[in-house]
């Protein structure tokens, strides 16, 4: 077992050591040391901070792709329900475009948080790792002369280099990978921005909702004057019932009879008045 | 003998362990060397596992030099190459 890897161990000893070649009094640098390592350490924290807001931020993007979907699954449903199934079609066609976005979306997220248990951890090591070189620079400064010191101190420091490094180096990486999932997640903020995949917030309409809201209101005027023209067409005897049941619409519809003649004169003056309309009635009803 | 793996943390292992990893070993240097990302994967993964298995973690505190430093298991074959190739400017403030 050798090859490559003790390579890899060599490059970091090799940097470690090019650390300790600076030091002119190796007390006084166990210090300074231990400052910089406090320094890698906020910076790790601030790793981990930067990570869990672009986890979040993606969280954020799945919970609105969702509500979209949801919505254009409602909107399928009910384009069905009158008979557009063309409608209803390009309803789920989209749909199946914000599949796609919230499949990338989740695959973004498992690899994110899997960054943060990472750095998380690497976090918990160097703190770990910081406080045993605190404890080991203290017995140092307090026991050694300046002679046996020199040798501890390049043990402490070569033990902390190392962890350092390694730290040093998921930083970067988080880093890199963490700028290039924001990138990915402003390109669909943008997207939800230019209301291609439509304003989740249900503030600006799209074109489906406005379809069927509009196809909506003209079955329920069709209804409507459906309705009506049954109630007047139903004939004398019904009439009476109609009024006290619908008083409101029925009330309106003769306002220029009513005042000219006698109640039960009426339906048959509306009789007169449209007798070939009320078989027609019976067909809208139905 | 001290192992480290990258973003992981450190093991202690045998010599008789060690010895146990060199199949392992070879399998990552032929993917290395032949800029397979695939087999690097699965050899990298293989000797990892055996690692863990075979070793005992070193506790956090402990400050201790490794023998042996080994890439975590998602590493791309630049990333080895600049672990290898990586020399002055650095990881390590100092």
């Amino acid at each position: 077992m050798a090859g490559i890897f003790q390579r890899i161990s060599m490059i970091f000893r090799a940097r470690t050591d090019k650390a300790l070649d600076k030091l002119e009094d190796p007390r006084q640098t166990l210090d300074y040391s231990y400052q910089r390592q406090l320094e890698l350490l906020q910076k790790v924290r601030r790793g981990v901070a930067d990570v869990a807001t672009s986890r979040k931020r993606v969280e954020l993007q799945a919970t609105q792709l969702n509500t979209q979907a949801d919505k254009l699954t409602q909107q399928a449903q009910k384009a069905l329900e009158v008979g557009r199934e063309d409608l209803a079609r390009e309803a789920l066609t989209r749909r199946s475009g914000l599949q796609q976005q919230l499949t990338d979306l989740q695959t973004q997220h498992a690899q994110l948080q899997g960054e943060e248990e990472k750095l998380t951890r690497a976090s918990q090591r160097l703190q770990a790792k910081v406080d045993a070189f605190r404890t080991r620079k203290e017995t140092i400064k307090a026991t050694y002369s300046a002679a046996e010191a020199q040798t501890r101190i390049n043990e402490a420091f070569s033990g902390i280099g190392e962890e350092m490094g390694d730290v040093g180096l998921a930083i970067q990486r988080a880093e890199d990978k963490t700028a290039q999932m924001q990138a990915r997640a402003g390109a669909i903020d943008e997207l939800l921005a230019s209301g291609a995949l439509d304003d989740p917030t249900g503030t600006a309409k799209d074109d489906i909702t406005m379809e069927l809201e509009q196809l909506a209101s003209t079955s329920d005027v069709e209804n409507e004057l459906a309705r009506m023209k049954a109630a007047i067409g139903a004939g004398p005897g019904a009439a009476p019932q109609a009024l006290e049941g619908q008083q409101a619409p029925a009330e309106s519809l003769p306002p220029a009879a009513a005042p000219s003649q006698g109640n039960y004169t009426q339906p048959p003056a509306f009789e007169g008045q449209q007798p070939q309309q009320a078989p027609a009635n019976d067909g809208d009803l139905r | 003998m001290i192992v480290r793996i990258l973003n992981e943390g450190q093991w202690e292992l045998s010599d008789e362990a060690v010895r146990g990893l060199n199949s392992l070993d070879e399998a990552v240097d032929k993917a290395v060397a032949a800029a397979d990302q695939d087999q690097l994967g699965k050899a990298l993964q293989a000797l990892l596992d055996r690692v863990r298995s075979s070793g005992t973690a070193v506790p956090d505190d402990e400050l201790r030099d490794s023998d042996l430093i080994l890439p975590d298991a998602d590493s791309t074959i630049e990333d080895v190459r600049a672990l290898l190739s990586d020399t002055d400017e650095g990881l390590i403030p100092n």
